[in-house]
């Protein structure tokens, strides 16, 4: 027995050895994993673990594997820049993924941009965020294109000609797509009655809702997240507004529906994806994620998560390396990339360009209403 | 006109919550001269506490509402009492900062436990008193605003009662008065501090589950901003007077609404905020305080 682990040590260190010197790809994750906008985080995160899984699965790239290193920022201002310093300076990642909010995305977007390491956004549609630097991307449209879709909407299928906005001033996207929106909107002859404004945390809206009320209108706009898309929805009501509301993809979780209730039925919103989409890499992604996270369909953060990881290795493959430009280089040169959330195009301000869908609630579902081209 | 009264409707109706939260703030520091600053997060408990309790009590009518509101207000008392007795008791003679500091770290523990064990998203509240849309000449609202509006004037109306009209009202008017007289007249100082606790942290319980059923998202951070709030409504009200943290609460909610309302919605909090300055520039004691010479 005494030669045993000596033995066995030197196993050990013979197996260490054989393996090829190759170190796991590290790839930092930030997300919003708990906090207001947990539901994002969450769904982003999965879809982005599913997708490394299922890369590490059929052998990673350049002979390596991948190693997520995902942080949460608790939805908090402020966190999301530390925890993209700490990935950077000690875990020495290759490339950041994330944030799904564009207020923090424009967080971790300098100090990405300053250590010449690419970092991709799955779903901050703001356009401030790529405009920090040539290392910053992102796979999902931005908000001119949803606030375009969104403005054709209201006037050719809600047929509404007032419309009133409520926007949340400490949000990039929300005060980003409702500028776009009211543009738009003004331009194909519409009119904004009136602009209401709220700060996020804010949980009372009746104020701001008595004041569209009585501006006589025939739709309200609501560029924010789904909690309080959710509660002013269900305070619209109780005052007596029956009047549709819509908005963009910030609505899309199904928390919506579970504070919203009755009150959000016959509301749409704008969004990338819908898992009822019949195309086979859709129906592969929904039925790979539902094996993976106890049957839950993934949305469109979900869908954008797996995207983000996906197209960082295919970058990562065709650059050859994962040295900082070379794969700024690929990643800028995305051209054709097939992903669920259809093809992505990275266009010279490091945008993709894809299809807006459109989304409503019935019968306590959300129900797919039409897909608009870019 | 009918936008008015809408907006007055709907400032009330914040402002009485407001004016829930004050009520234990400015009870507290009636008896010891400090800001529990952990108020806000029992106020976080105590609608928490209704989630859970609400599947147990048939919530949903009026009795099961009044049920689950009783339960949260005891939770919360509970817990308010324990804060006092683990926290604050052993500080009794220490200076007030150390005080101050300390509840500023309960309010952290607090918080932090909060997003431990009820998870850190935000979840939804139950329905648990009938909710019903009603409509009166233009004016629109819901059953659950009259809900809060009634709730909170009971409450005040019964905790003046409390403190005017009972003997354990008499110590505690006592003890705020002048602590070591008032033990050298046989007071029990701990029992009336606990009371003190127990009573302002079932108010504020009682605001939690009531915010709650307005405002249907709950989370573990939901007590900080109503906190600051009310702690402003309590000074704006006078701090240390019952009759001034309510008015300060509805006078808040008000004021919030109708900038809320106007076109410089932008500015809600700043404009109410810098109001509350400028009314404390002319009245530094607030309200309805008294300004009282302090000799050093």
């Amino acid at each position: 027995m005494k030669f045993v682990f000596p033995l066995w040590s030197a196993a050990m260190l013979a197996l260490t050895t054989a393996l090829p010197a190759a170190e796991p790809i590290k790839v930092g994750e930030i997300a919003s994993l708990t906090g207001k906008e947990a539901a994002f985080g969450q769904s982003s995160h999965k879809g982005t673990v599913l997708a490394v899984e299922q890369l590490n699965a059929a052998g990673g790239v350049l002979g390596r594997s991948f190693e997520l290193l995902s942080e949460d920022n608790q939805s908090k201002s402020g966190e999301s820049a530390t925890v993209a310093r700490k990935l950077l300076s000690r875990e020495k990642v290759v490339a950041l993924l994330g944030e799904v909010a564009s207020s923090r995305s424009l967080e971790m977007a300098p100090i990405a941009q300053r250590a010449k390491i690419p970092m991709i956004s799955p779903s901050s549609t703001n356009p401030k965020v790529t405009e920090v630097g040539d290392y910053v991307f992102r796979v999902c449209f931005i908000d001119p294109f949803q606030g375009t879709v969104m403005a054709k909407f209201a006037k050719e299928t809600l047929k509404a000609r007032r419309v009133a906005v409520l926007t949340s001033v400490s949000s990039a996207y929300s005060v980003g797509l409702a500028k776009y929106f009211k543009e738009r909107f003004a331009a194909d002859g519409g009119e904004i009655a009136l602009e209401q404004k709220f700060t996020e945390g804010d949980k009372d809206f009746k104020a701001q809702l008595t004041a569209i009320r009585a501006a006589g209108v025939d739709a309200i706009f609501v560029p924010g997240y789904y909690t309080e898309a959710a509660l002013i929805s269900r305070q619209a009501r109780e005052l007596g507004l029956t009047i549709p509301l819509f908005g963009g993809d910030g609505w899309e979780a199904p928390q919506l529906i579970e504070i919203g209730g009755k009150a959000v039925e016959g509301t749409y919103y704008s969004t990338h994806y819908s898992p009822e989409d019949t195309a086979p890499a859709v129906q592969a992604f929904v039925a790979a994620f539902r094996a993976r996270w106890n049957g839950e369909t993934p949305d469109a953060m979900a869908a954008l998560g797996y995207d983000s990881a996906l197209v960082l290795a295919d970058a990562i493959k065709r650059a050859g390396s994962t040295e900082g430009p070379s794969l700024r280089d690929a990643l800028a040169g995305t051209k054709g990339f097939a992903g669920v959330t259809g093809t992505t195009n990275m266009d010279p301000a490091r945008n993709a360009s894809k299809s807006a869908v459109i989304v409503t609630i019935k019968d306590g579902q959300f129900k797919f209403v039409q897909s608009v081209a870019p | 006109m009918t936008e008015f009264l809408q907006q007055l409707v709907n400032g009330l109706s914040l402002g009485a919550i407001y004016a829930l939260i004050a009520l234990g703030y400015t009870m507290v520091y009636g008896v010891l001269r400090f800001i529990n600053f952990a108020h806000s997060d029992v106020f976080m408990v105590g609608a928490f506490a209704g989630l859970y309790l609400a599947p147990l009590a048939h919530a949903g009518s009026i009795l099961g509402g009044l049920l689950v509101t009783g339960g949260a207000m005891l939770a919360a008392s509970l817990l308010g009492v324990a804060i006092e007795r683990l926290a604050y008791r052993p500080l009794r003679h220490a200076p007030t900062l150390n005080v101050l500091i300390t509840a500023i770290g309960v309010s952290c523990l607090l918080q932090s436990a909060g997003q431990l064990v009820f998870g850190a998203a935000p979840r939804s509240f139950p329905v648990i008193f009938p909710a019903r849309a009603l409509s009166v000449g233009g004016l629109d609202f819901s059953s659950n605003q009259v809900v809060v509006l009634v709730f909170a004037a009971a409450l005040v109306v019964g905790l003046r009662l409390i403190v005017f009209h009972t003997r354990m009202g008499a110590a505690l008017r006592a003890v705020s008065q002048n602590p070591r007289a008032a033990r050298l007249m046989g007071i029990d100082n701990d029992v009336v501090i606990r009371f003190t606790f127990a009573l302002g942290s079932a108010l504020a319980g009682a605001g939690g589950v009531l915010y709650a059923v307005n405002y249907p998202t709950i989370d573990p951070l939901m007590g900080v901003l109503p906190g600051l709030k009310a702690f402003v409504a309590a000074i704006l009200g006078g701090i240390g007077s019952i009759p001034g943290a309510a008015l300060g609460g509805l006078l808040l909610g008000l004021v919030e609404t109708f900038v809320g309302g106007s076109e410089y919605s932008t500015y809600k909090d700043a404009i109410a905020f810098a109001l509350l300055i400028l009314f404390l520039l002319f009245r530094p004691a607030g309200l309805l305080g008294k300004s009282r010479i302090e000799k050093v």
